[in-house]
């Protein structure tokens, strides 16, 4: 597979391996964090982490836009299909996510609700289509790369006079996630986050452009270091934030330059411009509430939206006391640090959200880490 | 022996959702508490695909006899490569042949859905007797139910079938023991892939077909040429090979090491798992197996496998090793290492 | 290329049709980056052949500095 099978070559990856030990210093600590279900995804699946200096660590950040959604807003997608008959389609992870009264779509589905997997958005519309007695729910969820597909949906919606088609909306954004990290006490003050630097998600950069992190950069003194999502990219970039560190420098470097430009997709800009607008505030799992750091819809497109045309109120859910995911999702924590983590909350009995989705920290350690804490 | 699960299921309030049918952990958790639990007997606690029985007055020095069966829900019910009714005699046949044992008859029960077109009836019924001709396993009883539309897929199969195994043969997941090679009988996610490609959100295109097939004569061909060598069988259907290898290790009490490079896999299932966002390893297989040889006779067996029409990629993908914990590990062909676990909850659409 | 912005790609033999509404100006040939049965970006075969004797340079960097790779 073109552009594919060469960013996974085994030798490369050696080669890289061999010159990231070259290049950190021993006795210095070097924490990278990244936020990209991808990333994460790529760092377990193919093994990187054996390939890296003991003293190279890697921090996994709030990425996962499943593990980052807040039980309140899954009762509300759950509420749709069980209490007002409406058909729900969602992407595949959402559906396992633990919510109120232990359910999950998956176990609302067992009850009778009318809930359905998705693999795009437009997936969603032809259902609405399909059925036009029935109204037809999206729950969207993501980062910047699923919101131009949403965005799309909603117009071609409109533009096709749809009636039954609406979207339940919980887009978030971002750099508000890696603003609120740096700003978070730990990190600012007690110090105990040490990140050294930011690997820069891959899809998300195609959608938003370089550009967005000069901030982060210049404000908080940070090399970011936007990587694909092949584990070579991966490396790659590892090895580029190693040398800004040794360097002291803090700039935004681009290794994805296959793919990512300083002013990103335009055009898919545009269209998430042109249907949402910011949120003044948000809750994020784990990260509490966090200022414009998420989208609603727009009033012009008020009819596909699902919080307005089912007059939805938003309820907070506070997560199992003895759930971890907040403190991991900050970085705060390992998976390993969580005191239920592969004892009572596992990948088939989840308890928080991090073990859900296979990009999710919990689920990627377990699924594929979990021999390195018994070595 | 190690239990995966810690909660127990929730009797009281839990309903069955799709996670349970998806043979992961999830469905072996239902079947262990709820099924083996009420039914418990010494064949049932064998824990293999197929039992090997006692029949009295019957000698076991002539053989013994072995049952398995099997449930087929497929949708869509006609996939490249072949239909639910193929799939329904080459299940069973490859779950008796397992065990070591010749597959000799089988039952077929159908459970039809009102208002489903005769035409595609024949198809299906014609489909099966034409593998079971094949086979050379006759389908000798059977039922045939109807249900009330909306209640059915159009049809389910459900397969029973009988075999005798050799006495001297003994084979079962419980039986590999650290030094014991792993080998596998061909590509992996033929199956999984071809029959996703009919589903109408996906809708890819490819020239992938289906690997359904009896796998018995491929089974005698082995067990022929290195007697006392294979020591378990399975074929790594729902859930693939992932599943199928923590099982064995979970039955046996062994980890295991695989090697990625050595895994077979199609281009166009790699590519296909790629677009999907699948791993091939979690991917069903409906003509494949997974063998552990002892070391000795690994290259004869081989030799065997590859001489056979269906093992002629048969290759060997990694080691059981001492491992409390019972990991399957594998050495990726990116040079790191990592934990196959087995499916968790439903990963895919039902589709075998 | 199909009509209302949708187009069909092939991976190593698998052909799908996607939507290519966000893009611009994709033709046959184009490699892209598809993502919940979007294209999101194009990819670029210069940066990308750069990018792969980047990696290929830490051979060259290695042997210099003596290190076996």
């Amino acid at each position: 597979m073109k552009y594919i099978d060469e960013f996974r070559d085994g030798d490369l990856a050696r080669q890289i391996g061999a010159r990231i030990v070259a290049e950190a210093e021993p006795g210095r600590q070097y924490s990278f964090m990244e936020f990209c279900g991808g990333h994460t995804h790529a760092i377990s699946r193919y093994g990187v982490l054996e390939l890296l200096p003991p003293n190279v660590r890697m921090v996994h950040g709030p990425g996962c836009p499943v593990c980052v959604l807040p039980i309140g807003r899954i009762d509300l997608a759950i509420r749709l299909a069980l209490e007002r008959n409406a058909i729900v389609c969602t992407y595949g992870d959402t559906m396992r996510v633990p919510a109120s009264d232990s359910l999950s779509l998956t176990r609302a589905k067992a009850r009778g609700g009318d809930i359905r997997m998705v693999y795009s958005a437009a997936d969603a519309l032809a259902t609405a289509r399909a059925n036009p007695q029935r109204e037809v729910v999206f729950f969207a969820i993501g980062f910047e790369t699923t919101t131009p597909p949403t965005a799309l949906a909603i117009r071609d919606a409109q533009r096709d006079g749809l009636a039954n088609f609406s979207v339940l909306c919980c887009h978030v954004l971002t750099p508000s996630a890696i603003t609120h990290i740096l700003e978070s006490p730990e990190v600012r003050q007690l110090g105990t986050v040490p990140i050294d630097g930011f690997i820069g998600p891959a899809h998300v950069s195609i959608v938003i452009g370089s550009a967005p992190y000069e901030h982060f950069a210049e404000e908080y003194r940070k090399p970011v270091v936007i990587a694909g999502f092949e584990p070579l990219d991966v490396m790659q970039a590892i090895l580029m934030l190693v040398r800004q560190v040794n360097q002291g420098r803090a700039q935004v470097e681009n290794e994805f330059t296959r793919a990512v430009t300083p002013e990103g997709n335009l055009k898919a800009q545009a269209l998430v411009s042109e249907v949402f607008e910011l949120r003044p505030a948000f809750e994020w799992r784990g990260l509490g509430t966090v200022p414009y750091s998420a989208l609603k819809i727009r009033s012009a497109f008020a009819a596909f939206d699902a919080e307005r045309r089912f007059q939805l109120a938003y309820t907070p859910v506070a997560d199992n006391k003895a759930c971890e995911c907040g403190a991991i999702l900050r970085g705060v924590k390992r998976p390993t640090d969580c005191k239920i983590f592969g004892t009572v909350c596992t990948p088939e009995n989840p308890v928080g959200s991090c073990m859900v989705s296979s990009e999710g920290a919990c689920a990627a350690h377990y699924t594929y880490g979990r021999f390195r804490d018994q070595a | 022996m190690k239990k995966p699960y810690i909660r127990p299921l929730d009797i009281k309030h839990g309903r069955i959702d799709m996670g349970h049918g998806a043979g992961g952990k999830a469905a072996a958790q239902l079947i262990e508490e709820l099924f083996l639990a009420a039914f418990d007997n010494e064949f049932l606690r064998q824990g293999d695909d197929g039992a090997v029985l006692s029949l009295p007055g019957f000698d076991p020095a002539l053989g013994r006899l072995v049952m398995a069966t099997d449930g087929h829900v497929i949708s869509p019910l006609f996939f490249p490569g072949g239909d639910i009714g193929c799939l329904a005699v080459h299940g069973t046949v490859n779950d008796v042949a397992m065990s070591g044992a010749r597959p000799l008859y089988l039952s077929a029960s159908f459970i039809i859905e009102e208002g489903f077109p005769l035409a595609d009836l024949q198809r299906i019924v014609l489909s099966m007797a034409a593998a079971a001709r094949e086979a050379g396993v006759p389908v000798v009883t059977g039922d045939t139910k109807v249900v009330e539309q909306g209640k059915g897929d159009g049809v389910f199969i459900s397969t029973t079938g009988v075999g005798v195994v050799a006495p001297g043969v003994h084979i079962s997941g419980r039986l590999a023991r650290p030094g014991d090679v792993v080998l596998l009988s061909g590509t992996i996610g033929d199956h999984g892939v071809a029959v996703l490609s009919q589903r109408e959100s996906l809708a890819f295109e490819t020239t992938l077909q289906s690997d359904t097939a009896a796998l018995h004569t491929l089974v005698q061909a082995m067990l022929v040429a290195a007697p006392g060598g294979v020591r378990v069988l399975r074929d790594p259907t729902r859930g693939g090979l992932a599943t199928t290898l923590n099982e064995v290790a979970r039955q046996s009490g062994v980890g295991m090491v695989l090697q990625e490079a050595a895994i077979p896999v199609k281009p166009q299932v790699d590519a296909a798992c790629e677009l999907l966002g699948l791993d091939p390893l979690y991917v069903a297989n409906e003509g494949k197996l997974v063998a552990v040889v002892v070391p000795e006779l690994v290259d004869t067996v081989l030799a065997a496998m590859r001489a056979h029409p269906l093992g002629q990629d048969a290759a060997r993908i990694g080691e059981v090793t001492a491992d409390p914990h019972q990991f399957v590990q594998m050495a990726t062909r990116f040079g790191g290492r990592r934990v196959v676990d087995w499916l968790s909850g439903e990963q895919l659409p039902r589709i075998c | 290329m199909r009509p209302n912005d949708h187009a069909v790609v092939n991976l190593g033999g698998i052909r799908k049709e996607i939507s290519v509404a966000l893009v611009s100006d994709v033709k046959v040939g184009d490699y892209v980056i598809v993502h919940v049965g979007h294209a999101i970006g194009v990819i670029d075969p210069e940066e990308a052949q750069r990018t792969l004797e980047l990696f290929a340079q830490m051979e060259a960097l290695a042997q210099a500095e003596g290190n076996a790779p």
